[in-house]
């Protein structure tokens, strides 16, 4: 059913007139033209379309944009907004990616793993990273980066 | 299949400087790549463009570097950079390396083979010493200094005899516009490497933590249209009828017939795929064809007569010799895809009757051709641009998406935007062909006597193996590289990652282990007492130290092996070990040691990072990914069914360099993925006593080998 969809998207008030069926991914990266966000499988496969509705960390070739009605959806674009966040950063200095095609869904799936867990354990973010495919083999250096970037938070708040 | 026509004369002189201004010019080639892979490269340029790189010190102090080469992931910007940082003087930020844009880039084929660091990088580093010669004569003019005196260093010149005599690049080419060629100016020794064996941060890693890295499918324009396109059920099937009514009524959607193709375009991707589902199609359906099982006996029966890729000695001597002490295998790899994340895509758009076309490729200028061909365009009036390609792996040389996007562009004379979804990714993929490899080897005395060797499918690079055997043979019929007969296999297949040597080592390693198995002997000591070979010798006993490997007959029952080989002259040792589960069949990974010869390392963390993908790429093939398929109907659709090596199945692992900074630069791209079938097929052996000969080594077949309790 078209109808207009209200959110907050990185922080800023959003309202879109849409069939509430599409998925988000389509409504971010075509009408909305944030293009952080991937297409990897189209089926909750992969992850590379990760984005974080609420606190969670969502796959949004398959969440209908109805869905975040009056909700807070965060994209890679809303992470590095005001300057690199500490994910990124670790991501950044451990070289944690090659064709970088995965790596936007990477670091929101570690994003919010770390709003829910800020001191996880290696099998914690193995477990919490594990539908998040890579195909050039970045996964060693993905672990490390998460594990860097809940050290450098301490704790903190994202 | 006929080759599109290769575009030629990319650059003329007049039209080059118009794009590339003032400043000095370095003009080189990337290498004589003829002579390495042959088969693989368009044809050369010919006239004016008789380089194929360049690189440019602007009146700005920046330094630019243009390749044809693509950046895949691999870290060629970064690469170049740094080679260019380090024999120019100048500070690696100061350096924009321009790839993949065939405007500004001269061709130089594409980008596959691991050729780039050995044939591209010693020829920028030349070209780099060439440019400060230039400069530094330039300078000794401008400050009465003879050249001998100077320094350099971040781009600006000084004379350390008078104090605030300097002078910056910048200044030097000032409105000027000076040409080189390369001549014989030597590069700097390692010893003085001040950037080279560095790590500096990537060059794309900013653009890429942050998500603002483009790729093909992340083009925007006013009016942009995205394509869906029928896609037949099965290769080979062929449209009857479709009807398009539905399709049509749906609001925003133009459907587009012609010359066979049907697709939808409409503003929103997802709204253009669910108008094509409304398209009602009638195919009809090709003969029927092997499927995964029976494909290994279907391509021995339709395999093109076999090579002789190696030969000496004499068999029947061989056969004497062994005196019955003969191991007999066949090894078998199913077909495997790229499957990298990013799906072939590609965005075309029309100005002035010139198009530009962003497409994920490996060879951007074999688009281009392909392009031109298609739509009857010349060279001035297509442009391809491929900046940042979201994986490639020997998948994307070919990118008919960006012919599909161009024409729809032409059509509906807007821009049009084609992104493959997954299911066309996998059913349009060119696979790593099923290979069979026949091995009849014999040992007398701990030595291999005889080796007699049929590949089918897998090609015939490092058929012939590298190990001191006196009497041997290897045939090899078919491969990757096309020229097998029609109906051989039921689809594509081409390069993938290390293409003919990952199936190739997998057989051989396996076989050397049966063979040392056979002899009662060690397989350290196997192979170090039938191998010459100084460099495979150096990696083998390097990897050997890493992991701490302790002599033992196999299986020992530990879970522990090894396998070595070459890659288009590199050379890699890998340990490994497994835990392999009785009752399931799985094989766990705990530990891979590798030892890579790759020659000078410009960059180690870019090696490694090379080496580490590598290995957890190669996992997939070995333990899970294996294409399954009815004739030419494609049922692997999505990672669901195919299944790519994940985040728990990271071993320990440790990669160690056999560095050699006064060698040449080799690729280190694809060489590390070649043993990792082998070492895993023989550490299984070494746990359970039971030796899997076919790839992938799925739970299934692992507990279909196991000996019965």
């Amino acid at each position: 059913m078209e109808r207009t969809i209200s959110f907050r998207l990185n922080g800023t008030p959003t309202s879109v007139r849409v069939d509430d069926q599409r998925m988000l991914l389509w409504v971010l990266r075509s009408d909305l033209g944030l293009t952080g966000t991937k297409f990897g499988c189209g089926e909750a496969l992969c992850g590379a379309c990760t984005v974080i509705v609420g606190k969670e960390a969502v796959r949004s070739c398959v969440t209908p944009v109805g869905a975040v009605e009056g909700k807070r959806v965060l994209t890679i674009e809303g992470i590095g907004a005001n300057g690199l966040h500490a994910v990124q950063q670790a991501f950044l200095d451990h070289h944690a990616f090659q064709c970088g095609y995965c790596t936007s869904g990477m670091i929101v799936s570690a994003y919010a793993l770390l709003l829910a867990t800020p001191h996880p354990t290696r099998e914690q973010i193995v477990r919490h990273m594990e539908d998040n495919l890579c195909r050039c083999g970045a996964h060693g250096r993905i672990v490390e980066a998460i594990q860097e970037a809940a050290v450098a938070k301490k704790g903190g708040a994202l | 299949m006929s080759r599109p026509p290769i575009a030629t004369s990319e650059l003329r002189r007049r039209d080059f400087f118009g794009i590339a201004g003032a400043g000095l010019f370095v003009f080189f080639r990337s290498g004589p790549a003829e002579a390495q892979e042959p088969a693989r490269l368009p044809t050369r340029l010919s006239g004016p463009g008789d380089f194929n790189a360049y690189l440019r010190i602007g009146a700005d102090g920046r330094v630019a570097c243009m390749s044809g080469k693509v950046e895949l992931g691999q870290g060629v910007m970064t690469e170049l950079a740094q080679v260019l940082a380090e024999e120019l003087d100048v500070a690696f930020d100061s350096i924009d390396v321009v790839v993949g844009d065939t405007d500004l880039c001269p061709n130089d084929g594409g980008t596959y083979g691991s050729m780039t660091t050995p044939l591209l990088v010693p020829n920028v580093r030349r070209a780099g010493a060439e440019a400060r010669a230039v400069l530094l004569g330039m300078a000794a003019e401008k400050l009465g200094a003879p050249v001998e005196r100077l320094q350099v260093a971040n781009g600006v010149v000084s004379d350390p005899g008078k104090p605030g005599a300097t002078v910056a690049y910048a200044q030097l080419v000032q409105g000027r516009r000076i040409e080189r060629r390369l001549a014989n100016i030597p590069v700097k020794p390692a010893s003085s490497f001040q950037t080279i064996g560095k790590s500096p941060h990537r060059k794309d890693a900013l653009e890429k933590v942050t998500g603002r890295a483009v790729y093909s499918g992340d083009m925007r324009f006013p009016g942009l249209l995205h394509a869906a396109i029928l896609r037949p059920p099965a290769h080979g099937a062929k449209l009857k009828s479709a009807d398009t009514s539905a399709a049509e009524k749906v609001a925003g959607a133009q459907v587009i017939r012609d010359s066979g193709m049907v697709a939808v375009l409409h503003e929103r991707p997802d709204l253009a795929a669910q108008a094509l589902a409304l398209v009602r199609a009638e195919f009809e359906n090709p003969p029927e064809g092997p499927d995964d099982r029976t494909i290994f006996e279907h391509i021995q029966k339709t395999a093109p007569l076999a090579r002789v890729v190696g030969s000496s000695g004499d068999l029947a001597e061989g056969e004497r010799l062994a005196a019955g002490a003969i191991v007999e295998n066949t090894y078998l790899n199913s077909y495997v895809a790229h499957a990298a994340m990013e799906t072939h895509s590609a965005t075309a758009r029309f100005e002035d009757g010139k198009v530009t076309v962003w497409a994920s490729t490996q060879a951007p200028f074999q688009v281009k051709g392909a392009v031109m061909g298609a739509l009857g365009l010349p060279a001035d009036k297509v442009r391809i641009v491929s900046h940042y390609v979201g994986g490639g792996f020997g998948g994307k040389t070919e990118a008919d998406q960006g012919v599909e996007a161009a024409l729809l562009a032409r059509i509906a004379g807007k821009p049009v935007q084609v992104v493959y979804s997954r299911q066309e990714e996998f059913f349009y993929d060119h696979f790593r062909p099923a290979a069979t490899i026949a091995i009849r080897a014999g040992v007398a005395n701990g030595k291999i006597v005889l080796w007699d060797a049929r590949i089918v499918g897998a090609g015939d690079r490092e058929g012939s193996p590298f190990y001191d055997i006196p009497h041997r043979r290897t045939l090899s019929a078919g491969g990757w590289m096309g020229g097998n007969p029609a109906g051989m296999n039921p689809f594509e297949v081409g390069a993938w990652r290390a293409p003919s040597v990952n199936s190739i080592t997998f057989a051989r390693e396996s076989h050397i282990d049966a063979l040392a198995a056979r002899a009662g002997v060690d397989p350290l000591e196997f192979r170090l007492g039938n191998l010459t070979h100084p460099r495979v010798r150096r990696v083998l006993e390097t990897a050997a130290k890493q992991f701490g490997w302790k002599a033992a007959r196999a299986p020992s029952g530990r879970g522990v092996g090894m396998a070595c080989g070459i890659y288009s002259n590199a050379c890699n040792a890998a340990f490994a070990e497994v835990a392999v589960n009785r009752s399931t069949g799985a094989v766990e990974v705990k530990r891979i040691a590798m030892a890579l010869d790759v020659g000078l390392v410009v960059n180690p963390d870019g090696m490694r990072q090379q080496a580490e993908g590598a290995v957890m790429m190669g996992l997939g093939p070995a333990l899970a990914e294996e294409v399954k398929f009815r004739g030419g109907e494609v049922l692997t659709r999505n990672f669901d069914s195919y299944r790519l090596a994940r985040f728990s199945w990271l071993p320990k692992l440790e990669i160690v360099f056999v560095d050699d900074p006064e060698a040449a630069a080799l690729g280190g791209g694809e060489p590390p993925i070649i043993t990792i079938g082998a070492v895993l097929a023989n550490a299984i052996y070494d746990a359970v006593g039971a030796r899997l000969l076919q790839l992938p080594m799925t739970p299934e077949r692992v507990l279909a080998a196991l000996p019965k309790a």
